[in-house]
Formats: C-alpha cells, sequence, structure tokens
C-alpha cells in the first residue's frame, strides 16, 4: 500500500501555505495600512490574489501532474482568459459613457449630450 | 496504448483509466465554475457605489472576522493538501484525520459567514436593500453554497472511506474532492480581495 515516498510532512505544502498566509496579510495591509492611490492598491492586490491562486494551483492541487497535465493547465489559463474577458469587459461596457471619470456616478446629462452638437 | 491497463504503481487515483479520466473531467468541471464565479463577480464589479440608500460596505465589513474566514479556509485548503498527501502515503487514518480537519475548519468558515450575513441583514443590508448588496449576497452566497455542497460530499466520502478503505476508486473520489475544495480557496482570494478588501478602503 505506502508504495510511494511521500514524505510525512510535504514541505512543498508547508511553504505553499506559509507564502499564502503572508500574501493575505500583505494585502490587507497594501489596502487598508497605506495611502496609496487607489489604482495602485487595486493593481497591487490583484497581482497578490492572482499569485496566492498560483500557489493554490501549483503547490496544493497538482494541476501539472500526470501526462493530462498539459492540458489541465491549458483548460484553467483558458478559463482565466474567460474570467478576463468577462468581468474586465463587463466593467469596460458598464462605465463606458455614463461616468465622468467615476466622480459621483450622476450628472452624465452634459456627457450623454456631449458629442451632440 | 499502455493507458488503458491498470497500473500497479503510483499514486492510487491515477491507476485506473477511470480514475485518470475522472480527474481530468473534474478539471473541465472547474473551468465552466470560474466561468460561473467570472459572470457573478462581473455584475458584483458593476454594481460598486450602488448602495441606494443602504450603509455602505465601509461601514459595515469588518477586518478581523474577515481575517479570521480567510484565515479557516485557507487552513482548511492546507489540511486537505496534507489529507491528500496521507492518502499517497497509504494511511487511511491520517487521512480520515487531516480530512476530518478541513471539515471541521470549513464548518467554522461557514458559521462565520452565517453570522456575519446575519449581522448585515440587522444593520440593513440585505439582499433586497440595493443592488450592490443584491451582487454582494449573491457572490457571497454562490461561494458559501459551495461550501455547503463541500461540507456534504465531504461527510459522505469519509464515510465511504470508514467502510471501504483507500481503493483506486476511493482514492480518485478523495483526490476530486480535494481539488473542489482547494478551488473554492482559490475562489474566496477574489472574494477576499475584491470585495471586501476594495469594500473596505471604499
Amino acid at each position: 500500500m505506502s508504495s510511494h515516498s511521500e514524505s510525512r510532512f510535504p514541505i512543498k505544502h508547508l511553504i505553499g501555505y506559509i507564502a499564502s498566509i503572508v500574501l493575505t496579510g500583505a494585502a490587507a495591509w497594501i489596502a487598508l495600512g497605506t495611502e496609496l492611490p487607489m489604482g495602485w492598491i487595486v493593481a497591487g492586490i490583484m497581482a497578490l490574489a492572482i499569485i496566492q491562486a498560483g500557489i493554490q494551483l501549483f503547490m496544493f492541487m497538482h494541476i501539472t501532474e500526470t501526462d493530462s497535465g498539459g492540458i489541465q493547465l491549458g483548460n484553467m489559463i483558458y478559463a482565466f482568459g474567460i474570467a478576463g474577458i468577462i468581468v474586465l469587459g463587463s466593467i469596460w461596457v458598464m462605465s463606458f459613457g455614463y461616468h465622468d471619470h467615476g466622480t459621483d456616478g450622476g450628472g452624465s446629462e452634459t456627457e450623454e449630450h456631449g458629442g451632440d452638437h | 496504448m499502455s493507458a488503458h491497463t491498470e497500473a500497479t504503481t503510483g499514486p492510487m487515483e491515477y491507476r485506473t483509466q477511470e480514475g485518470r479520466m475522472n480527474i481530468l473531467g473534474f478539471w473541465i468541471f472547474l473551468g465552466a465554475e470560474i466561468a460561473l464565479f467570472a459572470t457573478i463577480f462581473a455584475t458584483y464589479a458593476v454594481m460598486i457605489g450602488r448602495t441606494a440608500d443602504a450603509p455602505p460596505p465601509q461601514e459595515l465589513f469588518s477586518l478581523p472576522i474577515t481575517l479570521l474566514m480567510t484565515f479557516l479556509l485557507l487552513t482548511s485548503s492546507f489540511t486537505c493538501g496534507i489529507a491528500i498527501n496521507e492518502m499517497r502515503r497509504g494511511s487511511k487514518n491520517g487521512l480520515l484525520l487531516w480530512m476530518g480537519m478541513t471539515l471541521v475548519l470549513g464548518l467554522g468558515f461557514l458559521g462565520l459567514e452565517i453570522y456575519e450575513f446575519e449581522h448585515l441583514v440587522h444593520e440593513g443590508a440585505s439582499i433586497s436593500s440595493a443592488a450592490y448588496w443584491s451582487a454582494f449576497f449573491t457572490l457571497t452566497g454562490t461561494h458559501g453554497l459551495h461550501v455547503t455542497v463541500g461540507l456534504g460530499w465531504g461527510i459522505l466520502l469519509l464515510i465511504q472511506l470508514y467502510q471501504r478503505g483507500i481503493t483506486p476508486r476511493t482514492a480518485s473520489k478523495f483526490f476530486i474532492f480535494g481539488l473542489y475544495w482547494h478551488f473554492l480557496d482559490v475562489v474566496w482570494i477574489f472574494v477576499y480581495t475584491v470585495v471586501y478588501l476594495l469594500g473596505m478602503v471604499g
């Protein structure tokens, strides 16, 4: 039964776990503990989230294991691509022409009729 | 092709053709799950700020509770990984113990989420109070529903493991459950980042 050479406490999992905790704390600090502009906060914590997702996929889920690893990885990249298009596309479509650069959401009067004359 | 023959070495969950195909199939399913959550995240993203007369998230979200929920789910993902490692070592008791811990941590997460929802509704932010809150409860609720389904699934698998032990069949089922559970943590990382952290920044 115990033919496989798995160690009792897999170091890869431990590293992944500690890294996840550190990244979670770092994201909270960037968002709430710094005075960075909003754009930098969004970019910074999204980058940390993507790294954390990578930790789960590669270190915990063994995505590249076995000979169907390439298909699995390709499928995930494709799915995350779809997710990006759906989310960013929706934000783009719903904010284009509505907001005056996101100041108050109202006052679209001038924006909407701006191109008419 | 040698893929049709049963292997006698390597991890138990990959030894039969059926086991390998089920695992590959589940990865494809996770791709569909990502598309599902993407549509809900998209709806959430465009509803940010549309709180109407309800209180905004900055006033209601609590950092300690959010961090605790994140910590519980992260830890459960870690113990789930250890459980699969124990399974590969051939230890039925190890798998039972670590997977049991995973489910207890998941239950803790769910309890906190229910507590938080109760608190939000009490403060005047329910699924019907504003577009933003509808999107919030749809997103976090869909994730919470997945965790609930996972808890039920995990309990059934543990019963099966107790009865049958580690076989190529049960091993494949546990590995697939592990993929599901780690995936729920992937989704939560984005909920934590996009909903809670950005919600608290305002």
